[in-house]
């Protein structure tokens, strides 16, 4: 794969089954070390499309680009084996122990110096001491791991996660964050698909959401600038008198709204802004003129699932 | 990508520890054997040497033919569980994300069933014959030993294998749940038997001539068997359930 070349380049994908369209027409890319967050609600075509991408199914219409290859069955296997996908049931054979599970797969890989790699990926995973148990003997989140293991075995160039942390306690979902953080330290694009919002915020370069067709894509902080006014809030230890004359013509402020103070306590108020660092200074300095006290002043930060929920909600209004 | 003996070879190595740690594989698999082999077994040490011709015809007859189940029955079972039992685990997909073949996949899958079943069969019929060459009558010993089946039967025994083993992997791969594919899978294993049945009564006269064309008959339909499981075995099918809507379908090329 030639230096800038995408990782995954998407033009168009269809996927319908029968009547059904699971996958509408969706056009994305993915660079290279970049780590990829897709998102949607259940049914959106999320699962659909990583098959897709990795070959399992064949699209009904559009075309890819994998690995530096273009999508088909002529270049299947070779795309299969320059990538790895872990679904998002482990799929271990429990009666077999976890190397044994490495082994059978590296073996299929065709990969020379298999116990060395095989050591690597249990040592990346944290999982040696557990070498010689049988899968079916592990824990959800040891058996998540071993997974993880299993997909690092052929150094692939891109790795699709189908749901890393599903099932998994906190702290095991923390331990798998770290391995996607060190993955992109070294370089491997990581295709995450998931539900949960938060682990897509902490890990993901650009984030696309979709429900069967595309709705938003880009970096979680432009995506949240885009579909949402930046906003600052205010709370003073009482309600100001002339709220108007405070916050008008400041400068980066375009507009103020709130100022109820519940039993005379204090009072929030919600400005809207262009430049939240350019409008805080200000509207501080016009509070003290006008001699309230400031109890904060915050920048309103929306949440990735501010920006998710909106989209969701706003196409599944317009489907209903 | 060409064909990788090596990956048939680590898929044969897989099955091969998965059974032996499956406790209903291996229990179905020693039963079997031991059944077909002690009722026939007990029929022939039973003959006294006074026997009369077609009394010792008949239980010879039926002797030799229990031994030919096995090689039915037990791929049958294994095979059903193959690719159903690959479903249940979850570990069909992440098998079928690697650069493995559909053809690599079924040859391997087939010869992990392929050697123990053969293996079984032809113990069996061994244990068989020598119990009787050193247990029974001296007549009734003899008439085992050179009846005119016998030879055609060791024939027919990796035959019937791999005409249980397609039939097996064909359910196994669209059906949803293993106790149902055994059923159907030994069910679907039984046309060739009656055809060896036929011939181990003598309602076929078991001559070179006709065990050869009926062993060849066998060969060329387990052959076809192979390509038609090899034509339902397709990545999407087995993932999705339905059938590839588009041209483009990775089981066209035989290398996917």
């Amino acid at each position: 794969m030639g230096v800038g070349a995408a990782a995954v380049e998407v033009s168009h994908l269809t996927k319908r089954f029968g009547g059904r369209t699971a996958v509408d027409d969706v056009s994305f890319s993915v660079a290279r070390g970049e780590v990829f967050g897709f998102l949607g609600p259940n049914g959106a075509g999320k699962t659909t499309t990583v098959r897709i991408l990795g070959t399992l199914i064949a699209p009904t219409a559009g075309s890819a680009v994998v690995a530096g290859l273009p999508l088909g069955a002529a270049d299947a296997a070779e795309i299969r084996q320059r990538i790895s996908i872990m679904p998002e049931a482990p799929g271990l054979y429990r009666r077999l122990t976890v190397t044994e599970n490495l082994d059978f797969f590296a073996r299929l890989y065709g990969l020379p110096g298999r116990e060395t790699r095989i050591k690597e990926a249990l040592e990346a995973v944290g999982l040696s001491d557990r070498a010689h148990d049988l899968t079916g003997s592990l824990s959800k989140g040891l058996r998540q791991r071993a997974a993880l293991a299993r997909t690092l075995l052929n150094d692939p160039e891109v790795m699709f996660l189908d749901e890393p942390t599903s099932g998994l306690d906190p702290v095991a979902s923390h331990e798998v964050h770290g391995l996607i953080g060190a993955l992109r330290d070294r370089g491997v694009t990581v295709f995450l698909t998931t539900h949960r919002l938060d682990e897509a915020e902490r890990l993901c370069d650009r984030v696309a959401i979709m429900n069967t067709s595309l709705l938003t894509i880009g970096p979680p902080d432009e995506l949240r600038q885009t579909l949402f006014s930046r906003s600052l809030a205010v709370t003073t230890a009482a309600p100001l008198a002339s709220p108007d004359q405070v916050f008008t013509g400041l400068p980066a402020v375009q507009g103020w709204q709130g100022g109820d103070a519940a039993g005379g306590g204090p009072a929030s108020y919600v400005l809207a802004v262009s430049d939240p660092a350019a409008a805080a200074p200000a509207v501080t300095r016009a509070l003290v003129a006008a001699g309230a006290d400031v109890l904060s002043i915050a920048e309103s930060r929306h949440t990735l699932e501010d920006v998710y929920l909106e989209l969701i909600e706003d196409t599944e209004g317009r489907t209903r | 990508m060409s064909m990788s003996a090596a990956r048939v070879g680590a898929v044969i190595r897989k099955e091969l520890a998965e059974f032996q740690r499956n406790r209903f594989i291996v229990i179905t698999a020693s039963i079997l054997p031991i059944v077909f082999l002690v009722s026939p077994t007990a029929s022939i040490l039973s003959l006294k040497a006074s026997a009369l011709t077609t009394t010792l015809q008949k239980r010879v007859d039926y002797s030799l033919f229990f031994p030919l189940l096995i090689p039915v029955f037990v791929p049958a079972i294994l095979s059903a569980y193959s690719v159903v039992g690959e479903r249940e685990q979850g570990t069909l997909e992440p098998l079928l994300t690697t650069p493995i073949s559909r053809v690599e996949f079924l040859l391997g899958k087939a010869g992990a069933i392929f050697v123990p079943a053969i293996g079984v069969s032809y113990l069996t019929f061994g244990v068989f014959v020598a119990i009787t060459q050193f247990a029974a009558a001296s007549p009734v010993a003899t008439a085992v030993l050179h009846a005119p089946q016998l030879p055609a039967e060791l024939v027919f025994i990796p035959l019937l294998a791999a005409w249980a083993i397609w039939a097996g992997l064909a359910i196994s791969a669209r059906a949803t749940d293993t106790r149902v594919a055994q059923q159907l899978s030994t069910l679907a294993s039984l046309p060739p038997v009656a055809v060896a049945a036929l011939m181990s009564f003598q309602v076929i006269s078991p001559t070179f001539a006709v065990a050869a064309a009926l062993a060849g008959g066998l060969l060329v339909i387990d052959v076809l068997a192979c390509f038609a499981v090899a034509q339902v075995f397709d990545r999407e099918r087995l993932i999705t359930g339905t059938k590839p809507t588009t041209e483009q379908h990775y089981r066209v090329r035989g290398a996917s």
